[in-house]
């Protein structure tokens, strides 16, 4: 069996504005294994960026973690003092951000930003570090990365920075990169190099994902493993097979209609009626209940997220089942 | 960038001979200097002969055309009052005043720049909002209280330091100055403090506004991803992108001290070209009024591309193109 990396219990992080506490993880649990690579899927506000943040320890006030445990190779992160988590971020877990455009320091060269994260994790002399910067972005398909490193950001496209994101992720080859919508912000084109890129290097080094994103698509190509999440909880998880193609939930469901080339041409577009609740006032019982069309008045209460099928979970009373299993 | 600081040069002389013609007719657009130079009972052959000895008797465009001329040839006119060159006297005040203006300057930024950030990252603690409301105080209350306020503390009541003058200059390499004498530095303190005070202020406003927007930025919180110490994440990817407006402002801030130290200079009588000009257009002495605004306009251009070639430096997206803009 794979090295367990990651193991995230009831992880909870609240934020504690003046409207009122805003659950914006509740409940969150998953695990990764060596090389292993998890889609987290939702929309806006579901809670799966700040699930990523929680596990760097990196939620800003007036958030922070209020309950759970996040356990790298059996060590507690919530626990351990702000030195040795910095020691843990960027060396043993990684983290790749939405928009390049702004994930890179404008006023600071590339070379200057590459090597401080060689620095800030171990000895290294200017000509070893710059050697290991050159390689990096060697390694991500950035062209002359000699002249390159000598460049600052704005001289770069967008997908040349996600690149430079992803070399800056790689350098102390972790065991876990958590990317955050990476290729939102990015045209098609790029988006399929940067996904092959990436699938390449993980594979490669054999680090563990957790690609968050709303597009299944990208999921479906991409990771081993789905964890649905809405209104700060997870809703669905399961194998991609089991959970593109047999979704058990009704907003799963909902999401795969909601993709337009999954419609048959001419027909209005499948939707989601309704929006998501507001953090601040969630209904008690299931979040998705005012928008579900299969809600019923046992859903006035909080369904558990139960394995129905083996290796595929569903927090939902009236879920799709398959009908042999009905 | 040599290109770039040809062409400036050559706008600043375009700017210069624009100004010259605006102070010109703007000064002669204010009463009439015989009137207070030569004494109330003088006769009017007496009278005339003072006009015609400071040239006053000439058509206005021919008595531009002779300040014109002789611009050229470096002299900027005499002080009717003096009866020496205009750009004499003021260079013989101009260093009082830039060593006044110097550290006031100093004082800004060693106590500004570090209370904005302390301000900016500490928005809500007691310490944070204190800071903010007292540069509010600094912003707000009239310069010249202030100025007052500071010689009738530290000067009447406690008498630390003395009301005004600039006291001896002391002799470092070859160069006479305040700052190399503690006699001077009593004299200094106080004045600099007052000029310093609304400058300070605006810094740790600006500063504080400036943590404030880089703070949540992206580059910030991936910097901080990478697991780079605290002191580097604040020390260079904040602190960097928030010195590049104050370093703007702080330039343009410099010539304003220069240029209008005037009130400052006057409750503490320190003898600088704030004090000189305000003497000089009490008694309409204009080729000094005209020399100290071209002195100043010349300063500003080259404080203005001073700014700008250290802007260039601080923010790698600003290059200093060749190209006609």
């Amino acid at each position: 069996m794979a090295e367990r990396i990651l193991e995230v219990e009831g992880l909870r992080t609240h934020f504690f504005t003046k409207g009122g506490v805003i659950k914006a993880v509740d409940d969150v649990s998953f695990t990764l294994d060596r090389g292993q690579v998890l889609g987290l899927v939702g929309e806006s506000g579901s809670g799966k960026s700040v699930t990523g943040f929680s596990i760097m320890g990196l939620v800003d006030p007036p958030g922070r973690v209020a309950g759970g445990r996040v356990l790298y190779r059996g060590t507690d992160l919530a626990g351990l003092r702000e030195d040795a988590m910095r020691r843990i971020r960027g060396r043993r877990i990684a983290m790749i951000f939405q928009d390049p455009m702004m994930t890179l320091n404008p006023v600071l060269r590339i070379d200057t930003q590459m090597i401080e994260t060689l620095q800030a994790h171990e000895t290294i002399d200017m000509a070893e570090a710059r050697r290991r910067a050159r390689d990096a972005l060697g390694q991500v398909g950035i062209p002359s990365p000699d002249q390159r490193l000598k460049a600052y950001p704005h001289q770069f496209s967008g997908g040349m920075r996600q690149r430079v994101a992803i070399a800056i992720a790689l350098l102390h080859h972790p065991d876990l990169i958590i990317a955050d919508e990476p290729t939102t912000a990015l045209d098609v084109t790029i988006q399929g190099q940067i996904l092959y890129e990436v699938q390449k290097l993980v594979r490669e080094q054999g680090t563990a994902l957790i690609w968050i994103t709303h597009d299944l698509s990208v999921v479906a190509g991409l990771a081993d493993d789905v964890a649905v999440m809405y209104a700060g909880r997870v809703v669905e998880s399961g194998s991609v097979a089991d959970v593109i193609d047999r979704p058990l939930h009704p907003y799963t469901r909902g999401l795969i209609d909601s993709v337009p080339s999954r419609n048959p041409r001419g027909r209005p577009l499948h939707q989601i009626r309704g929006m998501s609740p507001s953090p601040l006032k969630l209904p008690p019982g299931c979040a998705f209940r005012a928008r579900c069309p299969r809600a019923a008045p046992q859903c006035q209460a909080m369904p558990g997220l139960d394995a129905l099928l083996p290796g595929h979970s569903v927090r939902c009373f009236r879920p799709h089942l398959p009908e042999a299993a009905q | 960038m040599t290109v770039f600081i040809i062409r400036r040069l050559m706008q600043s002389i375009a700017v210069l001979a624009v100004t010259s013609l605006l102070v010109f007719v703007g000064v002669y657009a204010i009463g009439n200097p015989v009137d207070i130079l030569i004494a109330p009972d003088a006769t009017e052959l007496e009278r005339q002969a003072a006009i015609a000895r400071l040239g006053l008797d000439r058509p206005v465009w021919e008595q531009y055309w002779v300040f014109l001329t002789n611009l050229a040839e470096g002299d900027l006119g005499r002080s009717f009052v003096f009866n020496e060159p205009a750009l004499k006297l003021i260079l013989q005040r101009l260093p009082a005043t830039l060593e006044l203006a110097f550290v006031a300057m100093l004082i800004a930024v060693f106590i500004g720049i570090p209370l904005g950030l302390w301000a900016g990252f500490h928005p809500n603690g007691v310490s944070g909002r204190s800071i903010m409301a007292g540069s509010i105080l600094g912003f707000s209350l009239p310069n010249f209280w202030q100025g007052l306020m500071l010689i009738m503390i530290f000067a009447v009541m406690l008498g630390w330091l003395p009301a005004g003058g600039r006291g001896d200059q002391g002799e470092f390499l070859g160069i006479r100055s305040s700052l190399f004498s503690l006699d001077g530095w009593s004299h200094l303190i106080l004045p600099a403090i007052n000029l310093a005070l609304f400058k300070t202020s605006l810094v740790i406003r600006l500063t504080r506004a400036n943590v404030r927007e880089v703070l949540p930025q992206d580059y910030v919180k991936f910097a901080r991803a990478k697991g780079l110490r605290q002191r580097r994440v604040v020390m260079v990817h904040v602190l960097k992108n928030t010195l590049i407006p104050v370093v703007t402002v702080l330039g343009l801030e410099l010539g304003n001290v220069i240029a209008f130290a005037v009130v400052t200079e006057t409750i503490f009588a320190w003898p600088g070209i704030g004090k000189l000009i305000i003497d000089s257009i009490f008694v309409l002495d204009r080729p000094i009024i005209v020399a100290y605004l071209m002195v100043i306009v010349m300063m500003f251009i080259i404080i203005n591309l001073i700014v700008d070639i250290l802007y260039s430096v601080l923010d790698p997206r600003v290059r200093l193109a060749d190209q006609r803009a």
